[in-house]
């Protein structure tokens, strides 16, 4: 049953960093393909449209950052001798879904906003701050799942 | 077709080139220019024409044209979206070549330049009566045509069976698009097309009958109610049109023909003007081939009013509204 335990614990793990990872992977990519579009006719814009791009890229940091502590916390990272039973491994999934499902819808959708951001500094680059307050809205959903999960995981006693 | 998302490398290459295109400032600014060779500097300036140094006007206008479809291919779009875009062009040609075929003389200058349809092979195919080499949505068309003008030497009728095909061409591709640029451009294609006719066939007098045959069905009204406004009479089809909510329309005829005209263009112009604001679909390419159209037409309209001394109250009468 133990290892059972250990086995949702670490499917935890995977699917913060598996799902958040591929939200900011997509996202990252969208918006990449519009950088392009604008560096190709434009290369001045450079630095403004790869930090719209780059936004994308927290949701994945968010799902590494709670993989790291869902390892720490099942005794994978660090050592130690920790037994981690099966309803425990469900929680620690449980804890983990939020910061997994919420980064991989919202670093889509991040990037397709940054996309669009992107087109905006195409035509005024000097609306840059503006541009850049619409794909960080989308972040603010990003951040409240990795807060969740931060907070559930680091609370299962183990 | 390809997802929407395939097109955010062309939409942002777009977003840029929009910044280049000619604002209703810019060709104000052309048209009180003191003559044409001012207005050619003023769009040279702007970086038209290429690096030989060309005053050409025409030349100046053909490079231009030829840019655009530089940068579709370059932007490696699927072209058939482009297709219904060049529809008119290729029946015109079609329309050329059965007269050409049936009277005697040579007409260079009459055809567009078309990759597939142009002067040599839409005449290939007439004199050989080879229609299979069409599109299917010509080869009724161009047969019928040939056989009015060879039989009767009608002129006009081949123009009518041949105009008519176009838009039923254009109003089918618009119904058979998924992209919601191809369907507004061929509602007011067809719908500004069909009011140009309605307005000349009242002005000259024509039957009835000329009217159904050469109005096509549209989604804008309907077009028996607008062949019957035509019939009646002039007042009639302002009436109509108003009703039909293209007051404008009516006021711009009210004016004079070249204002007419103006509308007729500024409506196209309209219809796409919503995809300043897409992010991620076929339809801001389509709609900058349109708007570059557009400049190239405005810009020949203010070089020959200054090159034939008009007035500038005049060139502006005539002078488009523009897409940025």
């Amino acid at each position: 049953m133990s290892e059972l335990g250990m086995f949702f614990g670490l499917l935890g793990a995977a699917v913060a960093v598996l799902f958040a990872g591929a939200g900011s992977a997509l996202g990252v990519g969208i918006a990449g393909r519009a950088a392009a579009g604008v560096v190709t006719e434009d290369p001045n814009k450079f630095a403004q449209v790869l930090i719209l791009q780059l936004l994308p890229g927290t949701q994945g940091i968010y799902g590494l950052l709670v993989g790291f502590i869902t390892l720490s916390k099942i005794g994978l990272l660090g050592g130690g001798d920790i037994t981690v039973s099966l309803p425990t491994g469900l929680m620690i999934l449980a804890a983990c879904l939020p910061i997994g499902i919420v980064g991989l819808i919202s670093g889509r959708s991040q990037g397709e906003c940054s996309a669009a951001s992107i087109g905006i500094v195409a035509k005024r680059p000097d609306q840059f701050g503006k541009a850049m307050l619409f794909p960080a809205m989308v972040e603010t959903y990003a951040i409240l799942a990795l807060l969740i999960s931060i907070l559930a995981v680091s609370n299962i006693p183990v | 077709m390809a997802s929407d998302w395939d097109y955010t490398y062309a939409v942002a290459r777009i977003r840029v080139l929009e910044t280049h295109l000619l604002s209703d400032s810019d060709v104000n600014a052309m048209v009180a220019s003191k003559d044409m060779k001012a207005a050619l500097t003023y769009l040279k300036d702007k970086g038209w024409g290429d690096a030989s140094g060309k005053d050409d006007a025409e030349e100046i206008l053909e490079i231009e044209e030829k840019k655009i479809w530089d940068t579709m291919r370059e932007l490696r779009v699927d072209f058939s979206v482009f297709d219904v875009l060049s529809l008119p062009q290729i029946y015109h040609n079609l329309k050329a070549a059965v007269k050409e075929t049936c009277l005697s003389g040579v007409h260079h200058g009459v055809f567009y330049p078309d990759d597939r349809f142009g002067r040599e092979e839409m005449l290939r195919i007439m004199r050989e009566k080879d229609y299979s080499a069409l599109p299917e949505h010509m080869r009724a068309a161009a047969q019928e045509a040939y056989e009015a003008m060879l039989h009767s030497r009608d002129g006009q009728l081949a123009d009518i069976i041949v105009d008519r095909a176009c838009l039923d061409a254009i109003e089918a591709a618009g119904q058979k698009s998924k992209a919601k640029v191809i369907r507004d451009y061929a509602e007011s294609q067809v719908a500004v097309t069909n009011i140009k006719i309605a307005v000349r066939s009242a002005k000259t007098k024509k039957s009835l009958d000329f009217l159904h045959r050469a109005l096509a069905p549209c989604r804008s009204f309907d077009v028996r109610q607008l062949a019957q406004a035509a019939f009646t009479g002039e007042d009639s089809l302002m009436d109509f049109l108003s009703s039909e909510g293209f007051a404008e329309a009516a006021e711009a005829l009210e004016k004079s023909p070249s204002a007419f005209e103006r509308w007729c263009d500024n409506m196209q112009i309209r219809a796409v003007k919503p995809q300043k604001y897409e992010v991620c679909s076929v339809g801001p390419l389509v709609a900058y081939v349109l708007a570059r159209q557009n400049e190239i037409k405005t810009a020949r309209i203010v070089l020959s009013g200054k090159e034939n001394d008009l007035s500038e109250e005049d060139i502006r009468e005539r002078t488009r509204e523009m897409y940025v």
